[in-house]
């Protein structure tokens, strides 16, 4: 089976998720235990806005009619209009999406700084004390709570050593930067035990493998080696790594951008959870589990392409 | 002792610790965790107060040990319902495939390309905050897990010689599942329950720092975290010893955890 074809394969096997996730996105209003309209507007209701809300929601419709619509909106972009501000939910994801997308990239890039550097010394000397001390540190770290790690980091690098700012998302390009350093840090520190973890079972593999051995026999030297054979693939191992947390990666953000007061995605449902404005937590709640598939999608497409060992079939 | 059960029962014992002063909390501390005490607001650690007292003058340390008889036993209850519910439908699926197993494992795929905290927020917000909304929450994401490690282990077990023996001797289906298969298949989950109860406190105390947890002003580490938030510069003990009780849990739970890998392997 060639590329093209395991691609479209792949691409097809994303369409029952995308049906589960729309059906899941949609059962979620109906968990809600007696009239949504009043759950939904809390102390906000009046006669007046639960009937209005009655009528956005569509629920005095049959089920199957309530989620066809609903699917119909969605083809057409629409994931609804917010309560608070009759805002279009998908402008007001987009609008945020700055935010989260750095947090997202800096929490990716210095995971992987802290991890490769640690995976590969550990892997490097099976059992020796190096690897028993790299091997601790996901017995710790997994413990940590991900606003624990904010807060700590608040206070020692942006209070006590004040190098960066510690809330806000700031104006312009650098100022971004800064702002969502200690963010990111806290995302990379809580996703390194896992990463770690990970990264060096690969790497003991790859360090097994016959090509390394061929390359150490022709008399390349160990660091030539790791350099040239071993961390390219070690890259690519990251990479899937980090596709199969994407998940948890992207549910991090949600929480540190709380901590950190960035204004991305995450906080957009938080806010929108204490207005008890349900379309937005439904609209986010959507666009990041299709945004979970399609990352799963490009990583696999990119494993695919770049390591001829993946079996297409 | 060797090494590997030092670490075992240092786990053991750490954890045991933790929980015998949190069951006993009421004989360790004259404090009401919910108690204010308006005249003695943000005192720092003393005879008294040994880790000083919050902004509304509540001690510190009564606090943190009623919070762990929050966090622990909600975090214990939210992994015991997913590992019933998964377990039984891994075996289920596992064992009989076909249209069950292929409608099942497509309701997997979907819950898991959902990020756990957003759709753990999510759900706590239809179905309202508290202890059992957290519950709910995190079971309706959870079982996944152990549906996937124990129908991956039945679809090995089944083809094994002793089970197709069982089969031949006439044994109805629930009893092989029971007797034969079961035993043999829950070592795994039971292992990773072990690191799920983590992921569950940490959970816990993320939906209490977003005040979407166990509503204050209940005593819960992640309401102390966000609450001392505040304070952090004059105190910075409030907001830190919350999260180092949960790293302490978490390092015994994954002593506890590695133990059992290594005692199973054998």
């Amino acid at each position: 089976m060639n590329f093209l074809s395991y691609a479209g394969k792949r691409l097809l096997q994303v369409i029952p998720a995308l049906f589960g996730i729309s059906v899941a996105v949609f059962t979620l209003v109906h968990l809600i235990p007696g009239d949504p309209a009043d759950v939904l507007l809390g102390q906000t209701a009046t006669p007046a806005r639960t009937k209005i809300l009655h009528h956005t929601l569509g629920i005095d419709r049959p089920i199957l009619v309530q989620y066809f619509s609903f699917l119909n909106h969605l083809f057409h972009g629409s994931l609804g209009t917010s309560f608070y501000d009759r805002l279009s939910v998908t402008s007001l994801i987009a609008g945020r999406l700055q935010a989260s997308a750095f947090l997202l990239v800096g929490g990716i890039l210095l995971s992987i700084l802290i991890s490769l550097p640690l995976a590969v010394l550990a892997a490097s000397k099976e059992g020796a004390v190096r690897d028993q001390a790299v091997r601790v540190i996901p017995i710790i770290g997994l413990g940590m709570p991900q606003v624990w790690i904010g807060i700590e980091l608040i206070l020692l690098l942006g209070l006590k050593v004040k190098l960066f700012p510690v809330s806000g998302f700031g104006e312009t390009f650098l100022e971004h930067v800064r702002s969502v350093f200690l963010p990111s840090l806290s995302i990379a520190i809580g996703l390194s035990p896992i990463l770690i973890r990970s990264l060096r079972a690969s790497m003991l593999d790859i360090l097994d493998a016959d090509f390394v051995l061929t390359a150490r026999s022709k008399g390349l030297s160990r660091a030539r080696v790791t350099i040239s054979h071993v961390l390219r693939n070690a890259i690519i191992a990251s990479v899937t790594v980090l596709g199969v947390n994407i998940a948890y990666l992207i549910g991090s953000t949600v929480i540190v951008e709380r901590v950190f007061a960035i204004p991305g995605t995450g906080s957009l449902m938080i806010d929108a959870i204490g207005r008890r404005d349900y379309p937005i937590v439904q609209g986010v709640t959507l666009f990041f589990a299709v945004a979970v598939v399609v990352v799963n999608l490009i990583t696999d497409l990119i494993h695919a392409a770049l390591d001829p060992r993946v079996s297409l079939g | 002792m060797k090494a590997k059960n030092f670490s075992f029962y240092f786990g053991i014992g750490l954890l045991s610790f933790i929980v015998l002063v949190a069951a006993f909390a009421p004989w360790l501390t004259h404090y009401d965790p919910i108690g204010q005490d308006l005249l003695h607001t943000l005192a720092s650690p003393n005879s008294h107060h040994w880790l000083g007292t919050d902004n509304l003058g509540r001690d510190v340390l009564t606090r943190i040990i009623y919070g762990a008889r929050i966090d622990l036993s909600i975090g214990v209850l939210a992994v015991l319902f997913p590992f019933i519910l998964g377990t039984t439908l891994g075996l289920i699926s596992g064992w009989r495939g076909g249209w069950f197993d292929a409608i099942l494992m497509r309701i997997v795929d979907t819950t898991i390309a959902f990020p756990f905290y957003v759709l753990a927020i999510a759900l706590v917000f239809v179905v309202g905050a508290g202890p059992k909304s957290i519950i709910i929450a995190i079971s309706l994401v959870g079982w996944v897990a152990y549906c996937r490690i124990i129908r991956a282990a039945v679809l090995v077990a089944k083809e094994l010689d002793y089970v197709h023996a069982a089969k031949l001797s006439g044994l109805p289906t629930g009893r092989i599942l029971r007797r034969h298969i079961l035993p043999n298949v829950i070592s795994q989950a039971i292992v990773f329950s072990m690191s799920d109860i983590v992921l569950s406190i940490l959970a816990i105390v993320s939906l209490g720092y977003l005040g979407l947890g166990v509503p204050i002003p209940t005593a819960e580490w992640g309401s102390m975290i966000q609450e001392g938030q505040a304070y952090i510069l004059q105190q910075w003990w409030i907001p830190t010893i919350p999260g180092i009780m949960v790293v302490i849990v978490g390092f015994s739970l994954s002593l506890i955890g590695d133990g059992l890998v290594k005692r199973l392997n054998k």
